[in-house]
């Protein structure tokens, strides 16, 4: 499909976004990511029945805890895209990548004072 | 096994605050189950922390561990090499393992976690319930299994009272009333005749009336 998305977006490949635990998530931030989102199979439609839905329930819980500690629970986000929606995938990611741009880098990067570091993204295979 | 749930995290950040370097210590036990204080709660913990701090600018550095348990003294001494490395401590064990990890380093600021809510049992992952008080004198062979004392909302031991309404507790329609539950189990048991037996008034002594309890075992001590 050739589709162009902005190129500072690490994948990161998981077998179902059920695999994505907290930890992982708050680990991309500590490691400086600006923003991380959760792609998961579309609501109903995960292979391992109920993978996406508890992702969900995490990525609820990270967004809270984010908040708590000043950095903003807006720098993650979860969405379910299916694996023919290539398309709406690089809208998705141009989406975050200006929400991200709009709240400017992570405080964790500015304080480490790494450039490096840019937006991370979780997703499923 | 002892149910906990997590500290708010804004509790937790307003007693460390000053510390510059910090413990997280877990417990393989009962809080690793109702997971609230285990390892992989440590970790998540601490990460929220470390953020927190570096926003800031601060640098504070905060290592994890887990022991097998908190309540006893050969696994707190594990932590005997490395503790003058820390500032203070936050123990995600259950109230019992906070205080005998503060009363080992003793010249150690100990925080808690969690916060240590009851003795129950897992009804469903992330559902905890209570299902003892402690109370020091087990009379569930009288009430077919099921305790008066942590599940009747007031206790007592020969209910139910006017309270119950169709099963329910008056104190909230979500708490069964614990002498339905008894009336249930023990007709399931055959053994309604027990009801016409009144339970006689309980030795409350064996409980916190008398005073901070203690157990001695002299045939197991070494």
């Amino acid at each position: 499909m050739r589709l162009q998305y902005p190129p500072n977006v690490r994948i990161i490949r998981v077998p179902c976004t059920g695999k994505v635990d907290v930890i992982h998530l708050l680990t991309a931030f500590e490691a400086g990511a600006d923003g991380v989102f959760v792609v998961g199979c579309m609501e109903g439609d995960c292979h391992f029945m109920e993978g996406n839905l508890y992702a969900k329930k995490r990525v609820q819980r990270v967004k809270g805890i984010l908040d708590k500690v000043g950095l903003g629970g807006g720098r993650l986000e979860m969405y379910n895209l299916s694996a023919g929606m290539g398309g709406r995938f690089a809208e998705v990611v141009k989406e975050v990548f200006n929400r991200v741009k709009e709240l400017g880098p992570s405080p964790i990067r500015i304080a480490k004072g790494t450039a490096a570091a840019a937006a991370g993204e979780v997703a499923t295979t | 096994m002892i149910k906990a749930k997590e500290k708010p995290l804004e509790e937790i950040i307003n007693m460390v605050q000053d510390f510059k370097k910090l413990l997280i210590a877990g417990c393989d036990g009962c809080v690793t189950v109702c997971e609230a204080g285990g390892l992989k709660e440590v970790k998540v913990l601490a990460s929220a922390l470390r953020l927190y701090f570096t926003q800031l600018g601060q640098k504070v550095d905060i290592d994890e561990t887990s022991l097998t348990r908190q309540c006893n003294k050969e696994y707190l001494e594990e932590l005997a090499d490395k503790m003058d490395n820390y500032d203070a401590v936050v123990s995600t064990a259950c109230g019992c393992g906070i205080q005998f990890l503060a009363e080992m380093y003793n010249t150690k600021p100990v925080f808690p976690g969690v916060d240590t809510s009851f003795m129950g049992v897992t009804e469903e992952r992330g559902v905890y319930a209570e299902r003892c008080q402690g109370c020091g004198k087990c009379i569930l062979a009288e009430t077919g299994g099921v305790c008066p004392i942590a599940r009747c909302s007031k206790r007592m031991l020969n209910g139910p009272c006017g309270g119950s309404d169709k099963g329910k507790c008056e104190v909230s329609p979500d708490i069964p009333c614990g002498w339905e539950l008894i009336y249930e189990r023990l007709k399931t048991l055959g053994q309604l005749d027990r009801f016409e037996k009144p339970i006689d008034p309980k030795d409350w002594t064996t409980s916190r009336d008398g005073g901070v309890r203690k157990i001695v075992r002299e045939d197991v001590s070494i």
